[in-house]
């Protein structure tokens, strides 16, 4: 359908303001925070209420036009990038905290509000929303719900998937539902882990009511520095055989704490190899008990030396370096690649050993800074874009490095999505009946294959084409890998 | 011939007969869901523990193994499931255990069963051998269907391994008890969960509130002091023939639902004998009441209501879906199993 009938379809039904179509005003819209990736979408929507999304979507429904929803964009796989025939769908208006239970300890909200202001809202009873990615001043709840998003202390709280309990959605047609409920379960399919992470492709949510946890009485970080990446990996296996569950255990590496230290001044042992920052939290009594049996783990497991947090300001000494991780690799090098996979911690050593030597092989520099406490790995590659053929060997590192997660027994993913990033790599850890059966799995919510469609799940057809390719170039090591 | 390729064998050729297929594991949990009928799929024999490194956190098994035999094994290395679940039976097994997604008392503080499966591997409807989700603690590759297969009752595919999440057992665990209300016992429920205490089970039952704290000796000691009480002896008892419903209260031929509501929801007005668990959010109600009745009740408190045990399990067992729900998990379903051989009817009559 022409791009101007989509349009005067749309504002004939929604008011003026809600319907962007100049070029100049889609272009804030044209990536997400993985900016190689841009589109402009024939036009963005921005409803102010339900009626309206609903609007759009059965205007959209009835012309065949694609939707992609899009929260505060700061996805890393381009799962908001616009489709180039349809439309993109914002929700940055739905900004409302509808209602605190701190009875009950949840809270219903708009998908458009960020996370952080569910806790700083919560705050006032003493409570708080768990999942904290490093983006939660930035990224929206919806966008959290659509990626399934982790953050630092996931490790002992769980994902977004644990700490949700009920979505309103709107699906293609317009009809609205009810998934999940006010409590602990809902009759029927767990609808809810299924929408948690579906990347915007089965429905549009509209309101989620989230989990609220008591704030912990104390949090305390022990800062511990080893001369060996090997030695720091063991640590961390050392410390979950050891019974404790960290509220967060993340690693930096050597050139991390270089970057990060350029940056701001962390105080950061600079000789160190690698560090770990493992926050424990509770009551002051357990916290106490938790340090000093951490102390204990790293030192057997070769710490060279270790700080603990005496008051909340040097806590959050201790984290500013592990929080300024990103900007300071944009301070670094013009450009970086946030890669995404999640390996068995037993394997943590030998896989970023592995990252080194691929590192080496593409003359492409490598920080590591990760939640090391559940595996999950986001080795930055520093590049240039300017530079011709720079880019593309970014992503074919990338993507050497995601099926070197898959061979160890990993994913290609652990909190960002797929989206249009990881496609190919989908066709690395799925063989064609799982994709298929992701298909069939839309087709159930969404027959015509309208929302964010080309995203998170690859076609066969582009699978067998990767595949040639890939044979091609004799990259792919083992073809036939199992994921287990 | 493998036992997972003669059970896609099977799966392939019931499909290709249209024949109904009754899928079994221990048989300890058949009383629940509604009545079904069909050639019986037995995981009899898919056995054993595939994986499983303590240091990991996470246990790979197949579907027919003994839930007691998994639990074992966790305990050597001092860990559990923290869904703590119930067995209903020395059969159960961990197949059953997901394909039901029943939790034990630790639930509203630790997670439910869907929330430590990190994947699956299962047969669909057409025979098809599927490995859903994986076996790390993040992964959000592909839709995640091994949850939402996580209490279907095996009606979407056959489950034939599971990789789970463990804990760390907690080092010690007490349990308290003071005499009140059963509307003060919710208010101390609710009032305690929005603190920062260690709590691992809230029930009440008889005029007594019974809490329990888990954790590091040290923790569990402060949390004593906040929630006061007499301790209980013989708690690991208890909490068993709770979660068990070897209690007394569970004992009669009385119909038995399970009310599931947000957890501060005042005691409900309801003729016949309740007893709270999770806090409040789940309720057991021996009754004679009309279905209509409960659930007029329990919706209206913005929870749900399933006939558990004993009544007409010819009728609608889990509470009736709105026509547009109803519809996407028939579709969800045809999605699976596109012939609907796998337990019809066990969850809807539609389904
Ligand atoms: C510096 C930085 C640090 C980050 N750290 C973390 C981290 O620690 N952990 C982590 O998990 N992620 C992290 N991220 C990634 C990102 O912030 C998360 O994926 C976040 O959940 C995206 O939210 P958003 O609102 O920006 O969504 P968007 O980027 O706008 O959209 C993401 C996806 O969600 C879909 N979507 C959005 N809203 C809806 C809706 N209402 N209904 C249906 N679909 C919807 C979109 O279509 C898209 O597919 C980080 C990103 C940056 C830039």
């Amino acid at each position: 359908m022409g791009v101007k009938t989509i349009i005067t379809q749309l504002l004939a039904q929604l008011p003026e303001h809600c319907v962007l179509s100049h070029t100049e005003d889609l272009r804030p819209y044209e990536c997400d925070a993985l900016s190689a990736y841009r589109a402009l979408p024939l036009a963005v929507v921005i409803p102010e209420t339900a009626e309206q999304i609903r609007i759009a979507l059965q205007i959209c429904s009835e012309k065949n036009v694609p939707v992609v929803a899009r929260g505060s964009g700061t996805g890393l796989s381009g799962g908001a990038l616009p489709h180039s025939q349809g439309i993109l769908l914002s929700l940055a208006r739905f900004n409302r905290i509808i209602e605190i239970d701190p009875q009950n300890r949840t809270a219903r909200v708009q998908p458009g509000v960020t996370n952080l202001a569910i806790s700083s809202a919560a705050a006032a009873y003493g409570l708080y929303y768990a999942p904290d990615p490093s983006s939660q001043l930035a990224c929206s709840i919806g966008g959290n719900v659509a990626e399934n998003a982790g953050g630092v202390h996931c490790l002992k709280y769980g994902l977004t998937t644990h700490n949700i309990q009920a979505l309103e959605v709107l699906t293609i047609d317009g009809e609205q539902l009810t998934i999940g409920s006010q409590a602990l379960d809902a009759p029927g399919y767990d609808l809810l882990a299924l929408l948690t992470g579906s990347e915007g492709l089965l429905a549009i949510t509209i309101e989620i009511t989230v989990k609220l946890l008591p704030c912990p009485e104390v949090a305390q970080v022990v800062m511990a520095s080893f001369d060996s990446v090997d030695a720091a990996g063991t640590a961390v296996t050392a410390t979950i055989a050891s019974g404790i569950i960290p509220a967060g255990l993340e690693l930096l590496d050597r050139p991390a704490i270089k970057a990060v230290d350029k940056f701001i001044n962390t105080g950061y042992p600079k000789d160190a190899a690698a560090i770990l920052l493992c926050e424990l939290d509770g009551t002051q009594a357990d916290v106490s008990a938790q340090i000093e049996r951490v102390e204990r783990v790293f030192t057997e497991a070769g710490a060279t030396s270790q700080q603990i947090s005496r008051d909340e300001q040097e806590r959050q000494r201790f984290w500013a370096g592990r929080k300024a991780a990103f900007p300071a690799m944009g301070r670094l090098s013009p450009d970086y690649y946030c890669m995404d996979g999640t390996i068995p911690r037993k394997h943590l050593a030998k896989v970023l050993n592995h990252i080194n030597t691929l590192s080496e092989e593409y003359q492409l520099p490598i920080c590591n800074v990760f939640h090391a406490g559940d595996g999950n790995l986001h080795p930055l590659i520093l590049y240039d874009a300017n530079k011709p053929g720079e880019l593309q060997r970014t992503e074919e590192l990338g993507g050497k490095i995601l099926e070197l997660c898959v061979e160890v027994g990993g994913t290609i993913t652990g909190e960002h999505g797929v989206g249009m990033e990881k496609i190919n790599q989908m066709c690395v850890q799925f063989n064609s009946a799982e994709l298929q059966q992701f298909h069939d799995i839309k087709q159930a919510f969404d027959p015509d294959k309208l929302l964010n469609p080309g995203k998170a799940i690859p076609t066969l057809h582009r699978c067998a084409e990767f595949g040639a390719m890939h044979v091609h170039h004799g990259e792919l090591p083992h073809p036939e890998l199992e994921r287990f | 011939m493998t036992i997972q390729q003669d059970l896609q064998q099977q799966v392939q050729s019931a499909a290709a007969s249209r024949s109904p297929l009754v899928i079994c594991g221990g048989n300890s949990k058949s009383f629940y869901g509604r009545a079904t009928s069909g050639d019986t799929l037995s995981l009899d024999g898919h056995q054993g523990i595939i994986d499983y490194t303590p240091s990991e956190l996470v246990v790979s098994v197949r579907a027919g193994t003994l839930l007691s035999e998994l639990q074992a094994e966790l305990a050597k290395e001092a860990q559990m499931l923290p869904f703590e679940p119930p067995h209903f039976g020395e059969t159960a097994t961990l197949g059953g255990c997901i394909a039901s997604g029943i939790s034990g008392p630790r639930r509203p503080y630790t997670g439910a069963v869907r929330d430590f499966v990190l994947g699956v591997n299962c047969i669909n409807g057409k025979g098809e051998y599927l490995r859903l989700g994986g076996q790390v603690m993040k992964n959000v590759a592909g839709y995640d269907l091994s949850r939402t297969l996580t209490g279907s009752l095996g009606t979407l595919a056959v489950l034939l391994d599971a990789h789970l999440k463990v804990l760390p057992r907690p080092p010690l665990e007490t349990t308290l008890l003071q005499h009140c209300s059963a509307a003060t016992a919710v208010e101390l429920f609710n009032r305690w969960a929005g603190q920062p205490l260690p709590l691992s089970g809230a029930c009440y039952l008889d005029g007594a509130l019974y809490v329990r704290l888990s954790g590091m000796t040290e923790g569990v000691q402060a949390a004593v002091n906040t929630v006061g009480g007499e301790p209980l002896d013989n708690a690991t008892q208890f909490w068993n023939q709770l979660r068990e419903q070897q209690l007394p209260f569970f004992s009669g031929e009385t119909p038995l639902w399970r009310l599931s509501v947000p957890a501060a929801t005042p005691p409900l007005a309801l003729d016949g004998a309740m007893l709270l668990d999770w806090g409040g959010a789940q309720r057991w109600l021996k009754t004679d009441l009309p279905a209509d009745v409960v659930r007029h009740c329990v919706t209206a408190a913005g929870g749900h209501a399933t006939l558990f045990r004993g009544g007409d399990r010819d009728s609608a067992v889990f509470q009736p879906l709105q026509p547009a729900m109803l519809a996407l998990h028939q579709r969800l379903k045809h999605s699976l199993d596109p012939v609907g051989i796998f337990n019809p009817g066990r969850m809807y009559p539609d389904l």
